[in-house]
C-alpha cells in the first residue's frame, strides 16, 4: 500500500489527501498511449493544409510501398464501409421552428475538407516512425477554395456547407424581444458594449489518445480512449457511427490527464481506430502530437456580442437584449449546439433581478476547428456578458460597482427564484458573498492603495465579478424538451465484498478531479466503514454498469447522489438482515456510523457483521436475497447554482502595458463541501484558467489563409505559476435544495468568474471601456494611450 | 523527423570536413532550435556533425581586457561563472535569463550566434560590447557578423570557436519578454566604455541592431532621463501577433532605460 499521506478521517468535510496522487506524483498512471496491445499498429492521420479546399484526389501508391506500412485507408473506405457522420447529439430548435443545420461530418474527408487538420486519411504502419514518413507520401490533390475564419464576417464569407446558406447554423432565440425593446426605450438609462469572448484552445496536459482493438473470435471491439465520458463515446459510436451493438464495443478511458471539456466529444481518431482495427485484424493505436492538439481539440468560447442594459431611475436593472454571433467552427461538435443556447442564454439573468432577458444567438460555420463545450462552456461567456455590462453600467453613472450590484441581487427570501430565461435558482446567498469579498480585500482601502501605486508608476485597478452558473444539466425530461439527444442521470452500483471492503461504480469519470477520493469520502461517511476499506471504480463500460460522464460540474451532485441513493438501498437492505439477526422488527432498527442498533436498547450489529451474513447466510431472513450490491440511477430534479464573488486587483505598469495581478479573492457557495482541499484546488485550477483566458490565451487565425497562426506555445501563451498570484479562497454555504448532498459544482467557478473581474480591473486601471481578451501588455498599453 | 547520418567529430578541421564532405550537412551545438526544427519537418539535413567532440572550444578565459568564451560553452556556465559574474555581470544575468534550466544546460555561445534568431539575447550583448566572433579560419567583429534574420557572415563550412567580449566600465542588458514564448520580444543591451556608449536591440527588428540616437544622447549624459524624447523609428521593426511595431519601438526607449538605470 502506497504512503497516500496522513489520512486524518476520510470522512465527508475532511481535507483528505487525494489517493491517486501517489500514482500521479511518482510517474505511475497508465494512460492511453502508456497500453500497448499485441500485434498493435500505429495510426498517422494525413491532415488537410487548407482551410478550405476540394480533395481533387488522394494518391497513396507511393505511400503504400513505404517500409512498414500495414493499410492505408481514406474517406473512400468510410463511405463504402457506411460508416455515420459525427453527431451533434443536441438539437436547437430555431426561432422559426426548424432544427439546427448539422451538415455532415465524416471522420475521415472525402470531397471537401473543412479546416486545416480535417482529417484526410490513415496510415496504419508497424512503427510510429513508418507510419509518419509513409504519411508524408500520401499525394492529395486539393482545389484550395477561399476560407472564411472570422466569427463576426462569417454569414457573409464564402460558404462552407450546401447544407448550411450563409454559413447559418441556427438563429436561436429566447425571450420575447417586443417587452425587452419597449422596457429598454423606457429605461432611464441604457449602457450599450460590444464584447468579444476570445477563442480558447484547451490544452489538457495528456493530449487525446485511442487504440483500437476487435477480437475475431468474440466479434468484440475494445476502444481505449483519452474520454471524459466512456459511456456515451460508446453510445456514440455504436448508435451513431459505426452501427455497433453495445454489447460488442467495451470502452475503457483509463488514467486521463485533464479534459476541460474537450475530451466530452466523439472524435474522428478514435472512430477511425475502432473502424481501421477489424479491417485490418489488428490493434490500431493512435496519440496525438501537441500540434495534432492544437489544430483538432475542439476549440472553446468565440463568441461576438452586442449587449444592451437598461436601468431605471433608482439604478434597477429593466432589461437585458443581448445578441450573439457564436462560432461553430467547420462542423458541428457532439454537444457544440447547446453551449451558446441552453448554457449561455439562460445564465443572463446571473445573480439579479433584471426583468426581462432577450437572447438571439446566431451560430455559425466557419473554416475552424468545431468550437464545443470547454471549462464553463456558455456560463462564462454569461458572465462575461452580464458582468461587463454591470461594471461599465456603474462606471457610466457614476455608482458604486458593488453597490449597483448589491440593489440588484435576487434576496435570500426569493427563492426558489424564477429567472426570466428559463431557470429555477433554488437557493443562494449573493450578499454574503460579496460582503465577505469586499472585506477580504479591505475594498474600503483601494483608494489608499491606488494612490500608493500612481506614486510608483503604475495603475492600479480593482474588478468585481459576481457570478452564478449552473451545473449537473438536469432533469432529463427538460433538456430532452429543448433538444438534448440523451438523459443526464447518472448511475451508481456500491457492492460490499464479504470482508468489509467496498467498491463503488460511478459512471462519473475522474480525469483529475478527484473522484477516488470524494467519493471514497462520501461512501465511507454513509455507511460507516473507514475511507481505506473503499475503492472506487470508473472508466470501463464493462465494468461500470451505466453512466453519463463528467462535464458541466455534475460528478459529486449528480454522481455523487447516485453513490448516496446506492448506499441508502445498502442501508435499508441492511436493517432487514440485521432485524433478523437482532430479532427486531424491522421499522425499530436505526443506522448510524456503521452500526444497526435496535431503537432504545444497546443491541446492535456493525455494518461489516451484516454484510458478512449477507454473504454467508447461513443464519439469514426469509425473503431477502443475500448479498451486498445495490445500484441506483439518480436523475436530479434541477441543476445546481454555485454562485459567489470574486474580486481581482492588479497593478500595470505604465511604461509597458504589464499587467500584473496583485490580489485576488474568491468567495465561493458551492453548497456542502466534501473534501475542501480538493474543492479549493477545483478554484485555483479554474481561476488559473480564466485568468489564462483574460490575460494570455488568443487563438489567431488568419484570415486569408485559414491557418491557425497560434498553433504551439511559441505564439499560444499558457498561463505560466509566476503570472498567477496567491488565491485567496473563502466560501458562504447555502445547500442545495434538491439533491441529498445537499452540493452544488465547483470544477469551473473560477473559470466562469475570472475573466469578468480582471477585466474588470484592467478597465478600471486603464481608465479604458473596453480591452479585448488577451489584455496583451500592447492592448493594455494602448489602452493607457487612449485614455490618459 | 527524417532518417540523418550523425558525426562525432574530435577536431575542428574533422568536422569541417565532415561538411565539406556532406551534401547538405548542419553543425549540431546545443541543438535548441536543431533539433525542434528537425522533428517538426523544418528542416532535414542528410548529416548531422555534432561538436561535442572537439577539445579547445568550451569555457572561460581572462583575456587582455576581454573575457574569452569558447563557441560550446554553455548558458549556464557563463551565468555562473566566477569571472563573468565579477568582470562583466550583464553578461552573466543575459544568460541567465535565456529559456529554462534545461535549456541553459544545452544551449551554447557558437549555436545561439551562429542561428542568429532575432529574438535571441547573445547578438545584442556580443554587438553593444564590440564582441569579436573568432572561426576556424578568421575573426569577424560582431557588428559584421550578424547579417540578417537567421543569417550571419558563416560561410557553410566556417565554424565560431569563441567569442572574445572586452570588458567595459557599465553595462546592462534589459529584456521585454515575448509573453508566450518568453524569447525577447525587446531586448536592449547598454554597454558603455571611454570610447562611448553603445546600445544595441534585440527581438525587435530581423536583426540585432545599433540604437544610434540613443547612444548619442548617452554619449553625452549617461542617465535614462537623457533618452526622454529619443525615439526609434518603427519603420521596419517586426510585426507579429505579439506586438506591433508601434509597440516594439515604444519598448526600445523603455527597455533602454531601464537598461541604463540598472547599469547604476
Amino acid at each position: 500500500m502506497p504512503d497516500t499521506g496522513t489520512i486524518t478521517s476520510g470522512g465527508i468535510g475532511d481535507a483528505v489527501q487525494r489517493k491517486e496522487d501517489f500514482r500521479f506524483l511518482t510517474g505511475r498512471g497508465t494512460y492511453t498511449d502508456d497500453i500497448n496491445r499485441m500485434g498493435q499498429t500505429y495510426a498517422v492521420f494525413v491532415r488537410s493544409p487548407h482551410a478550405h479546399a476540394k480533395i481533387r484526389s488522394v494518391d497513396t501508391s507511393a505511400a503504400s510501398q513505404a517500409s512498414g506500412v500495414v493499410s492505408i485507408l481514406t474517406g473512400a473506405d468510410m463511405v463504402a464501409d457506411e460508416v455515420g457522420s459525427l453527431i451533434c447529439g443536441w438539437n436547437v430548435v430555431d426561432r422559426h421552428g426548424e432544427g439546427h443545420k448539422a451538415p455532415p461530418h465524416p471522420p475521415l474527408a472525402h470531397d471537401t475538407v473543412k479546416h486545416v487538420g480535417d482529417q484526410v486519411a490513415v496510415v496504419i504502419a508497424e512503427t510510429l516512425s513508418e507510419a509518419q514518413a509513409a504519411a508524408e507520401l500520401v499525394e492529395v490533390d486539393y482545389e484550395v477554395l477561399a476560407a472564411n475564419v472570422d466569427t463576426g464576417s462569417a454569414l457573409s464569407g464564402p460558404e462552407i456547407h450546401p447544407e448550411a446558406p450563409s454559413n447559418l447554423c441556427y438563429d436561436w432565440i429566447l425571450g420575447e424581444e417586443a417587452d425587452v425593446d419597449k422596457a429598454l426605450a423606457n429605461s432611464a438609462h441604457v449602457t450599450e458594449l460590444d464584447i468579444i469572448n476570445n477563442r480558447l484552445v484547451p490544452n489538457p496536459m495528456e493530449p487525446r489518445a485511442a487504440i483500437g482493438e476487435y477480437d475475431m473470435a468474440t466479434g468484440e471491439y475494445t476502444c481505449f480512449s483519452t474520454s471524459q465520458n466512456p459511456h456515451v463515446l460508446r453510445l456514440i459510436l455504436c448508435a451513431f457511427v459505426l452501427g455497433i451493438p453495445e454489447t460488442k464495443l467495451k470502452v475503457i478511458a483509463p488514467d486521463v490527464g485533464g479534459g476541460f471539456g474537450s475530451k466530452i466529444f466523439c472524435y474522428a481518431e478514435e472512430t477511425t481506430c475502432v473502424w481501421a482495427s477489424k479491417k485490418i485484424g489488428r490493434p490500431v493505436k493512435w496519440t496525438s502530437t501537441r500540434s495534432e492538439a492544437f489544430l483538432t481539440d475542439a476549440h472553446g468560447r468565440d463568441h461576438v456580442s452586442h449587449v444592451k442594459l437598461g436601468l431605471d431611475a433608482n439604478g434597477k436593472f429593466t432589461a437585458l437584449k443581448v445578441e450573439t454571433i457564436a462560432n461553430m467552427g467547420a462542423y458541428l461538435s457532439t454537444f457544440a449546439s447547446s453551449v451558446p443556447t441552453y448554457l449561455y442564454a439562460t445564465l443572463l439573468a446571473g445573480q439579479y433581478t433584471t426583468p426581462v432577458i432577450f437572447c438571439n444567438t446566431k451560430a455559425v460555420f466557419t473554416n475552424t476547428v468545431a468550437v464545443d463545450a470547454y471549462r464553463g462552456a456558455g456560463r462564462p461567456e454569461a458572465t462575461f456578458v452580464v458582468e461587463r455590462i454591470v461594471e461599465t453600467a456603474a462606471r457610466e453613472l457614476g455608482v458604486d460597482p458593488a453597490e449597483l450590484r448589491r440593489k440588484n441581487f435576487i434576496q435570500p427570501d426569493q427563492f426558489p427564484y424564477d429567472t426570466p430565461v428559463a431557470l429555477t435558482y433554488d437557493t443562494g446567498n449573493y450578499e454574503a458573498s460579496l460582503d465577505k469579498a469586499m472585506g477580504m480585500i479591505d475594498y474600503a482601502g483601494f483608494p489608499a492603495r491606488r494612490a500608493k501605486s500612481e506614486a510608483n508608476g503604475k495603475k492600479r485597478g480593482l474588478g468585481i465579478s459576481a457570478y452564478i452558473e449552473a451545473c449537473g444539466i438536469a432533469p432529463s425530461a427538460v433538456v430532452g424538451s429543448l433538444g438534448a439527444g440523451v438523459g443526464l442521470w447518472e448511475s451508481a452500483q456500491v457492492r460490499f465484498n464479504a470482508t468489509g471492503s467496498v467498491s463503488v461504480f460511478t459512471g462519473s469519470h475522474s480525469h483529475g478531479q478527484g473522484h477516488e477520493t470524494a467519493f471514497a469520502q462520501l461512501a465511507a461517511t454513509k455507511l460507516g466503514i473507514p475511507f481505506e476499506n473503499v475503492e472506487v471504480v470508473h472508466g470501463d463500460t464493462s465494468k461500470v454498469p451505466m453512466g453519463m460522464g463528467t462535464y458541466g460540474s455534475r460528478s459529486l451532485a449528480v454522481g455523487g447522489s447516485a453513490i448516496d441513493r446506492a448506499c441508502d438501498k445498502i442501508i435499508e437492505k441492511g436493517k432487514k438482515v440485521a432485524a433478523h439477526l437482532l430479532e427486531a422488527a424491522v421499522e425499530d432498527i436505526e443506522f448510524a456510523d456503521g452500526n444497526f442498533t435496535v431503537a432504545g436498547t444497546d443491541k446492535s450489529k456493525a455494518m461489516e457483521e451484516i454484510v458478512f451474513a449477507a454473504y454467508v447466510p447461513h443464519d439469514y431472513p426469509e425473503g431477502v436475497e443475500p448479498g451486498m450490491d445495490e445500484t441506483a440511477f439518480y436523475d436530479p430534479g434541477n441543476f445546481t447554482y454555485p454562485a459567489g464573488t470574486h474580486i481581482a486587483e492588479v497593478e500595470i505598469d505604465e511604461a509597458t502595458g504589464v499587467t500584473e495581478i496583485v490580489d485576488w479573492v474568491a468567495v465561493d457557495d458551492f453548497g456542502n463541501v466534501i473534501n475542501p482541499m480538493i474543492v479549493e484546488g477545483q478554484v485555483h485550477g479554474g481561476i488559473a484558467q480564466g485568468v489564462g483566458q483574460a490575460l494570455l490565451e488568443g487563438t489567431v487565425y488568419d484570415k486569408d489563409s485559414g491557418q491557425l497562426v497560434t498553433g504551439s506555445y511559441m505564439d499560444y501563451c499558457m498561463p505560466r505559476a509566476d503570472d498567477l498570484p496567491s488565491f485567496r479562497v473563502d466560501m458562504t454555504t447555502t445547500a442545495c435544495t434538491h439533491n441529498p448532498l445537499g452540493v452544488k459544482g465547483c470544477g469551473e467557478a473560477g473559470a466562469i468568474a475570472a475573466p469578468a473581474a480582471l477585466i474588470n480591473a484592467i478597465t478600471d486601471a486603464t481608465g479604458a471601456v473596453t480591452v479585448e481578451m488577451p489584455a496583451t501588455p500592447e492592448r493594455v498599453w494602448r489602452a493607457l494611450q487612449e485614455n490618459n | 523527423m527524417q532518417n540523418f547520418d550523425y558525426h562525432k567529430p574530435n577536431s575542428v578541421d574533422e568536422a569541417v570536413a565532415n561538411m565539406q564532405a556532406s551534401d547538405d550537412g548542419k553543425f549540431l551545438a546545443g541543438g535548441m532550435t536543431m533539433l525542434p526544427t528537425m522533428k517538426q519537418g523544418l528542416a532535414a539535413p542528410e548529416d548531422l556533425i555534432d561538436l561535442h567532440g572537439i577539445d579547445g572550444i568550451a569555457g572561460v578565459a581572462e583575456g587582455a581586457d576581454a573575457i574569452e568564451i569558447g563557441a560550446m560553452t554553455s548558458h549556464s556556465v557563463v551565468a555562473s561563472s566566477a569571472l563573468i559574474q565579477s568582470d562583466l555581470p550583464a553578461l552573466a544575468a543575459l544568460a541567465e535569463s535565456i529559456g529554462d534550466r534545461q535549456v541553459r544546460a544545452r544551449g551554447t555561445l557558437g549555436g545561439s550566434i551562429s542561428n542568429n534568431d532575432p529574438a535571441a539575447d547573445y547578438p545584442a550583448a556580443l554587438v553593444a560590447l564590440g564582441a569579436t566572433v573568432k572561426t576556424n579560419t578568421r575573426e569577424i567583429p560582431a557588428e559584421d557578423f550578424f547579417v540578417e534574420m537567421f543569417e550571419t557572415a558563416l560561410a557553410e563550412d566556417e565554424i565560431v570557436t569563441s567569442v572574445s567580449f572586452p570588458l567595459v566600465e557599465k553595462a546592462a542588458y534589459a529584456k521585454f519578454p515575448n509573453p508566450a514564448s518568453r524569447y525577447a520580444m525587446v531586448g536592449v543591451f547598454v554597454a558603455k566604455n571611454a570610447d562611448g556608449v553603445r546600445v544595441a536591440v534585440t527581438g525587435a527588428g530581423p536583426s540585432v541592431f545599433r540604437a544610434s540616437a540613443m547612444e548619442s544622447a548617452l554619449d553625452g549624459d549617461f542617465s535614462s532621463s537623457a533618452l526622454d524624447g529619443v525615439a526609434v523609428s518603427a519603420d521596419d521593426l517586426n510585426s507579429d501577433i505579439h506586438a506591433s511595431p508601434e509597440y516594439r519601438a515604444h519598448l526600445v526607449g523603455v527597455m533602454a532605460k531601464r537598461a541604463v538605470d540598472a547599469c547604476g
